[in-house]
């Protein structure tokens, strides 16, 4: 396994007219070749800012990278001059964007939006970027790609502008492809369409993957490995298995305990209670310690550091220390974490 | 990765936390108005030009009262006669020493050359009046107008565009055809004719500049109106049984009050260029009334003589519309809900 | 869209037969016309403007004459010429008019718009600033002042230009400036409004992304999208136009509808005064028309949504 992409320490604030906001406080984490990495977590986490800043997209104006690298392939993204930063983008790097409906340039030609990086990154000439386009667009479902090449985007139903957006960031084989929600503006159908082609495209070109979503449902269908963020931060990293039957952080297990299951029919869905931080003003300890009930004092006082769980498998909380009592998870986890063991000794 | 320093045990015991805590210090608690208020107050410009119009309108109202002159007090003897200010007119490189320059470049003291001793600080028209009175008469009078049009603006179109959004329906289908056929008539063709109708006065100026002026304060209340008539709170107030005249006064005028002011900042300069116009074209106040529209209209029948007279209303005009633009603009920046996080 | 052209196109005649109804019965009420000024007729031109526009008959039917001539585009006859129609008058003055206003809107928009694009790809520096500050005064000065100040200062006291008439290219110049300014300063404003809107959409997040260079992304992509919006105040420049025109053609003399409009308003000539009213206005209701439809024509999403009607 050859790690593509690294993310050491990051920090990013946003000044902001009420002051600074700290929406990044120290991200960790890193991508091997091939394999597809989840990121989960609430809205306002960091989710989208990280996706941005990897991709150097944060706006100039109010966004400041305060510490931290990005390494891809060894060189460091943040310190690229523009020029290089936009041979990287699009080519070895794209990004899929959250809403399919505003991504697409309303007054261009579908097939003119896919033909730009082509010709752009590949060199290829105007007719052999047009057939390489409308490869693609036939490669990610959509019927009649000559007639479609020149239409507008306002002709395209929603799931096929999203196909049309990850057509564009296909469009030069990527080494690795960041996809922000790239489903949830999407009906059910279409949805599980989409990331059948994603996990398509991923066998036929070896693509990193980092797949950002809410749904914890997608996750245990595409991603090899997950990383929940809480507060501007990756509360928890590991494998599926691991973060889905073996959760350690509080957040994890509210998450879960929230996830509908085929077996917690008749229990009520549970809600994790209060609201997120407000990264204006961070609080000094655990972000989460106000809505977790198994807070401790130092909870309130300093930041969990990463607590081994196993080689692949880390989480962020004080739970974690020797000294901390035994806690019980709530049901739902528990349960889990039975079936994994089951699974393990069956193995 | 691990600070291993010893943690004190009792740190590992339970906190008391209350999850519903978090919901009230996690959001900002500023109002709209505070936080509108601080938008303004980063805004330089804004800010400057408020003084400005405040300076502005205090000295129209204390200004006249300031000279011993009437503001139709004619002097010929005394006319066409530029500023001249005591103490400042030693300073030579100010032009508030009495001097005027010939068409063939000779420069000359007016006030010596027609054995003046008084001061006239702004300096006396073509009838010896004095600018300086007639000029904060004049500003006055601009003002004056101008208010009085906005303010008439600004009822009609409130309860206009407020009852044709809230009663919706037929009303508001029947309502709008109206306000569409009257925004497609321009507004200066309707004041040109009303005016030349009724004969220009104060009140007939106003009236005319009112007349489809208060289309736009309608058609923006309207929509307005009908986007918070769909949002949950509105609707919450309904169904918890509010009356209609509760539900717009206790909900729907705080929320309009941003476009409502942003509006009317908008109509007062635009009453004050509309009433300049009209004196410009023949139309505007008859003598002995000054507006700011007939005193740049006097000093342009001269203006290649003595061309204080024309600019020193124009300043005034100018400055008078950049402030209201600026504040309008700074305004709408700082109340637009679109603008705030 | 037919349907939609035949409902604009029914609004524009109401619109014009109201102003047209408006102007008349307004002439009607003012006291004493149209024979205020009957000092200045002759007893034969009394005669032939009784008889022509059967000024004896009962007002309905005089109302009736006068649509039925606007038909024709018979405007009337003008008190201030003998017997010269009305319809002739405007005809002749149209000329610099036209030129004036076609000079101003064109310089106006097209400086207005490479400033607004530069001051909202520079946002924030002094070119922003200056921008802006020239955008505030252009808007803000009334256009009679600056033309007298330009007249004075540029005409009078540099002679870099003719001070007044219309008699060659070299007296169009300041004319035009004075006139230009409202809509350099309107189109400059709404362009950089809009383009800065554009700059932070997902569309052209998304261009980055494709590794677009900055070039690319302004010009190709931001900057289309931005000036679509424009075509929409030019409703409203149009109209500053023709206020404009009455002043500037005032001020520099020039020959043209505005300035026969101040004369016939100064002097009571009545038919010159609903003749150019209801020009103004059907030109209004025109180019709004025009507008709407143009925006139909360069907008791609309106274009075929409308098309598939
Ligand atoms: N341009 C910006 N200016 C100021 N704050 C910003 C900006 N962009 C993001 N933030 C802040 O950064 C934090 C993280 O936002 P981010 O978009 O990464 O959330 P997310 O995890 O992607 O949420 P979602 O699931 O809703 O997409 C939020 O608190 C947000 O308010
Ligand atoms: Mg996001």
């Amino acid at each position: 396994m050859t790690k593509i992409l690294e993310v050491n320490d990051l920090h990013i604030s946003f000044h902001t007219f009420s002051g600074e906001v700290q929406a990044i406080r120290g991200v960790n984490f890193d991508l091997n070749k091939g394999e597809t990495l989840a990121i989960v977590g609430e809205s306002g986490s960091g989710k989208s800012v990280t996706s941005k800043a990897i991709m150097r997209l944060l706006p100039e104006s109010n966004s400041d990278i305060k510490n931290g690298e990005i390494l891809f392939e060894g060189k460091d993204l943040t310190k690229l001059s523009d020029k290089n930063m936009q041979k990287v983008r699009g080519k070895d790097i794209s990004m899929i964007f959250q809403d399919p409906m505003t991504s697409l340039n309303p007054t261009m030609t579908v097939g003119k939006q896919i033909i730009e990086p082509i010709v752009k990154h590949q060199k290829l000439s105007k007719a052999a970027a047009k057939k390489r386009a409308i490869e693609i667009l036939e490669l990610v479902g959509i019927a009649n790609p000559e007639e479609r090449f020149k239409q507008y985007p306002h002709q395209f139903s929603g799931g096929m502008r999203q196909r049309v957006v990850i057509a564009i960031a296909l469009a030069c084989n990527p080494k690795v492809l960041i996809a922000d929600e790239p489903t949830t503006a999407l009906d059910v159908t279409i949805q599980a369409q989409i990331l059948e082609l994603m996990k398509d495209l991923q066998k036929k070109i070896d693509t990193s993957i980092i797949f950002i979503t809410h749904d914890l449902g997608v996750v245990a269908n595409v991603a090899d490995r997950v990383a929940v963020m809480y507060g501007g931060k990756i509360v928890e990293i590991g494998t599926v298995d691991e973060v889905f039957y073996n959760p350690q952080h509080p957040y994890t297990w509210g998450l879960i305990s929230s996830m509908p299951t085929l077996d917690t029919e008749d229990e009520e869905l549970y809600a994790i209670p209060g609201t997120p931080p407000n990264l204006l003003h961070p609080p000094k300890g655990d972000a989460f310690a106000p809505r977790n009930e198994y807070a401790m004092k130092i909870d309130l006082e300093e930041q969990p550091p990463m607590f081994k769980v196993s080689d692949t498998h880390y989480a962020a909380t004080w739970l974690l220390h020797p000294d901390a009592p035994k806690v019980e998870p709530p049901p739902a986890v528990q349960r889990r974490q039975r079936q994994f063991l089951d699974i393990k000794e069956g193995k | 990765m691990m600070s291993q320093e010893k943690i004190a045990k009792e740190m590992f015991l339970p906190a008391e936390v209350d999850a519903t805590k978090s919901e009230e210090i996690s959001k900002p608690s500023l109002n709209y108005w505070q936080d509108a208020w601080l938008r303004v107050k980063k805004n330089k410009g804004a800010i400057v030009s408020m003084v400005i119009l405040v300076l502005l309108t205090i000295m129209a109202l204390v200004g006249p009262l300031l000279t011993n002159y009437g503001i139709d007090q004619q002097n010929i003897k005394h006319n066409n006669l530029p500023p001249r200010i005591p103490v400042l007119e030693k300073v030579s490189w100010l032009p508030f020493d009495g001097d005027l320059t010939r068409k063939n470049g000779d420069v000359y003291n007016a006030y010596e050359m027609k054995n003046v001793d008084n001061y006239y600080w702004l300096g006396t028209d073509s009838l010896g009046r004095d600018i300086f009175t007639r000029l904060w008469k004049g500003t006055q009078v601009s003002l004056y107008i101008a208010f009085l049009a906005a303010a008439i603006d600004m009822v009609i179109g409130v309860l206009y565009g407020a009852i044709s959004g809230f009663v919706g329906g037929k009303t508001d289908n029947f309502m709008q055809r109206i306000t569409e056929i009257l925004v497609g008539i321009p507004n200066l063709i309707v004041v040109i004719l009303m005016i030349i109708v009724m004969d220009p006065g104060i009140l007939s100026i106003t009236i005319a500049l009112t007349i489809t002026g208060w289309v736009g304060m309608a058609r923006v209340i309207r929509a307005q109106v009908l986007k918070l008539k769909s949002q949950e709170y509105v609707l919450a107030a309904r169904t918890l049984g509010l009356s209609n005249g509760k539900i717009i006064s206790k909900h729907l005028v705080p929320n309009l009050a941003g476009v409502i002011i942003i509006n009317t900042m908008f109509t007062i300069p635009n009453a004050i260029f509309f009433e300049a116009f009209l004196s410009f074209i023949g139309l505007g106040l008859q003598p002995p009334l000054a507006s700011l529209g007939t005193l740049i209209d006097d000093g342009f029948k001269v203006l290649q003589l003595y061309p204080y007279q024309m600019i020193i209303p124009a300043i005034v005009i100018s400055l008078i519309m950049i402030c209201f633009n600026m504040v309008a603009d700074g305004l709408r920046d700082a109340l637009d809900p679109k603008m705030r996080d | 869209m037919a349907k939609y052209l035949t409902q604009r196109f029914v609004y524009m005649v109401i619109t014009l037969f109201l102003i047209a109804s408006l102007t008349f019965f307004l002439m009607k009420i003012i006291p004493g016309t149209p024979f205020s000024n009957a000092s200045k007729l002759s007893e034969a031109q009394l005669s032939i403007m009784i008889d022509k526009y059967g000024l004896d008959e009962p007002v309905p039917v005089q109302y009736a004459n006068y649509l039925l001539n606007l038909l024709k585009g018979d405007l009337g006859v003008s008190f201030q010429f003998n017997n010269v129609g009305v319809t002739d008058i405007i005809v002749n003055s149209m000329g610099p008019s036209a030129t004036l206003g076609a000079l101003a809107i064109l310089f106006g928009t097209f400086f207005g718009i490479i400033l607004g694009v530069i001051s909202a790809l520079k946002q924030n520096t002094w070119v922003d600033y200056s921008s802006t500050f020239i955008a505030v005064l252009g808007k803000s000065i009334p256009s009679f002042v600056f033309a007298g100040l330009l007249q004075y200062y540029v005409g009078v006291k540099l002679g870099w230009f003719p001070v007044a008439f219309w008699r060659g290219p070299e007296y169009m110049v300041l004319p035009t400036i004075a006139l230009a300014m409202f809509p350099l300063a309107t189109a400059s404003r709404f362009v950089r409004t809009e383009m800065i809107e554009v700059m932070e959409s997902d569309y052209i997040t998304l261009a980055k992304a494709k590794g677009a260079s900055w070039f690319e992304i302004a010009f190709k992509h931001a900057l289309r999208n931005a000036l679509i919006p424009v075509v929409t105040v030019l409703g409203p420049l149009v109209v500053s136009l023709m206020t404009g025109s009455l002043v500037i053609e005032k001020i520099f003399g020039i020959p043209g509808i505005g300035e026969q409009f101040v004369k016939s308003i100064t002097i009571n000539d009545y038919p010159v005064i609903m003749g150019t009213t209801l020009l103004f206005a059907a030109l209004f209701v025109v180019v709004i028309l025009i507008v709407d439809l143009l925006y139909g024509v360069i907008d791609p999403r309106i274009r075929l949504a409308g098309g598939k009607k």
